[in-house]
């Protein structure tokens, strides 16, 4: 039999279907792959049994005619979904072993589509970081190593356990989130495809919470079409989050035509920031050939404010951040560590359970929310929103998406970046404007750098356009033609 | 710097986190810096600018104000580090 871990979700599902092999056999090779892969430390759970059992389920009714869009295909889940049963801890240690009892509305519609949990993924704490570095589990290793250099790599942040199973095959796809990058930024890392679709279209329903008006889920993929395939699942209202749109979730891939002729693509002209990598630069003018090539029309677009996205995200963010984290009191679930009084208890538990980058962020955004200082930063920050919102809007009066690179430089080495917060947020410089209008971006690998480390670009579409991004996306990955993959040296 | 030790003692209070004496001069240089780093949006002109306050046009949803959910003590209290009878319990509160 074919290494069954080499599938697309897409050519997975015709296996099935056809009867070449079991949801079984298919769970089981992702479940060997996953169980000999800890040197990449991109689980922090596995769930084999429970995983063998769904796709045992999955068998009879691919049998009885009652299969599921994802019937019996092996999913990682990012540690920051809620799973009823299953240990959840957005990989901070303030959530101890906390368990739910309840399943998040993503998850639960891809189970109720016949998906197969193979595990949950380690991603950095509450999702703060773009390296995945700052985990309670320690770091995820990117599967891609720079040629003829052992150095360990860093598979982006913060959804690297997913980016870093997908592309090591120890699932078929992946459940993702991104605040600020943490979908598309690991992806370009690791030569994925990942989509953050627009705020709204995912509930964010027994998700962890980081920042409330900026978080959305979405899945990381070896492919634009299962992608496409795994946000049909995902997608949808839900009564239990007041921010999902009541809108009809479309046939996203229905919309992979292949035809873009006379799709107006736009370059905006402040993405060519200064000490970009040449190799960046020439990657980005491969996509727009490639895009000019398949009937598309290239217009120069202009975004000024977007070098301030960065900064107003570091005020809006921690400032949402400090809220939804007060939760974590030591009384509910979680960690508690006991304290003379209630403050202390409080204080003590909250210094023990909370790790350095998140403490940071929950500093800055209590000081951003402080009397007297509310006005200066949160109210400025959001008025910067407004206006990069405004930008966005007039682009999409002359275009129909929008052509970047997805990150300012390939994957860097594990222990790079820890010591420089600013240097590490840099990282989503290309990714951040985007979460910040609530607009649709996808991220597909579309190169190799001089050291032989996957680079991607990124479309950023309409609000609720998934359908034109992934049509888009899919030229632009025929045309790229990223058929390279890391090598397995983490194989047990 | 715009943050020193005492605004980080007292943003700490606020925020309910026990920091030492010791890790106070290095936070107030990491967050002082990055604080100095937004302090570009002072270039940007907003005086007439509406702040965000929803990032996609959506009306307020309404639902019927009625109980979906039940006797769900065992659930709510299951993972609470310390609970007696369905009840959370923490030190004493009132003398």
């Amino acid at each position: 039999m074919t290494d069954l871990t080499k599938l697309t979700i897409a050519d997975a599902r015709k296996g099935l279907a056809a009867g070449e092999f079991t949801a079984v056999e298919l769970t089981q090779a992702h479940v060997n792959a996953a169980e000999a892969a800890s040197k990449l430390n991109s689980y922090v759970t596995l769930t084999p049994e429970k995983a063998l059992a769904m796709a045992k389920h999955s068998d009879e009714k691919l049998s009885n005619g009652t299969a599921g869009p994802l019937e019996g295909i092996p999913l990682g889940i990012k540690d920051l979904f809620c799973t009823e049963g299953v240990r959840t801890t957005a990989c901070s240690n303030i959530l101890d072993d906390f368990t739910p009892t309840y399943e998040s509305t993503v998850t639960a519609q891809l189970w109720r589509d016949g998906a197969v949990m193979i595990g949950k993924l380690n991603n950095d704490e509450f999702a703060m970081g773009s390296s995945n570095e700052t985990s309670r589990f320690g770091p995820v290793i990117n599967p891609w190593k720079a040629s003829g250099d052992e150095a360990d790599l860093v598979p982006g942040g913060s959804s690297g356990g997913s980016s870093a199973a997908v592309a090591a095959h120890l699932a078929l796809g992946a459940t993702a989130t991104d605040t600020g990058g943490s979908i598309r930024q690991p992806a370009a890392f690791t030569g994925t495809v990942g989509l953050k679709p627009t705020y709204g279209r995912c509930s964010r329903w027994g998700i962890v919470a980081f920042a409330s008006s900026l978080d959305q889920a979405g899945p990381i993929t070896r492919s634009v079409r299962d992608a496409a395939i795994m946000l049909g699942s995902m997608a949808g209202h839900d009564v239990k989050d007041t921010t999902s749109v009541d809108i009809a979730v479309p046939d996203y891939e229905a919309a992979l035509t292949g035809d873009i002729r006379g799709l107006k693509v736009g370059i905006p002209k402040e993405y060519r920031v200064d000490g970009m990598p040449a190799e960046i630069e020439k990657l980005w003018t491969d996509g727009i050939d490639w895009l000019k090539s398949a009937g598309a029309e290239i217009v120069d677009v202009s975004l000024p404010h977007t070098k301030y996205a960065l900064p107003a995200y570091y005020i809006v963010a921690p400032a949402e951040a400090s809220s939804n984290l007060a939760r974590y009191d030591g009384v509910r679930y979680g960690l508690r560590v006991p304290g003379k009084d209630i403050t202390d208890m409080y204080e003590k538990t909250r210094a023990a359970g909370f790790g350095d980058e998140v403490r940071r962020r929950i500093l800055i955004g209590t000081y951003v929310l402080s009397a007297g200082y509310y006005d200066a930063y949160y109210i400025k920050a959001q008025k910067i929103r407004t206006l990069i919102a405004q930008d966005f809007a007039e682009a999409y009066k002359k275009v129909d998406v929008l052509l970047t690179p997805t990150a300012p430089s390939p994957a860097f080495a594990v222990g790079a970046k820890t010591d420089d917060p600013l240097s590490m947020y840099l990282n989503d410089v290309f990714t951040v404007p985007v979460n910040l209008a609530g607009l649709p971006g996808i991220s597909l690998p579309a190169g190799l750098s001089a050291e032989g480390l996957p680079l991607g670009l990124q479309l950023i579409g309409r609000t609720f356009d998934e359908e034109t991004l992934l049509r888009a996306a899919g030229v632009l990955e025929e045309a790229a033609g990223f058929t390279a993959e890391p090598s397995t040296w983490w194989r047990a | 710097m715009s943050v020193d030790e005492k605004t980080v003692r007292h943003i700490a209070r606020l925020a309910r986190i026990a920091v030492t004496e010791e890790e106070l001069a290095p936070l107030a240089k990491e967050v002082s810096s990055i604080l100095d780093w937004v302090e570009q949006l002072g270039e940007v002109e907003t005086d007439h600018v509406a702040p965000m306050t929803s990032v996609v046009e959506m009306e307020m949803k309404m639902r019927e104000d009625i109980v979906a959910h039940e006797n769900l003590q065992d659930q709510v209290t299951r993972n609470a580090p310390l609970s007696e009878d369905g009840f959370f319990t923490v030190p004493k509160v009132v003398e």
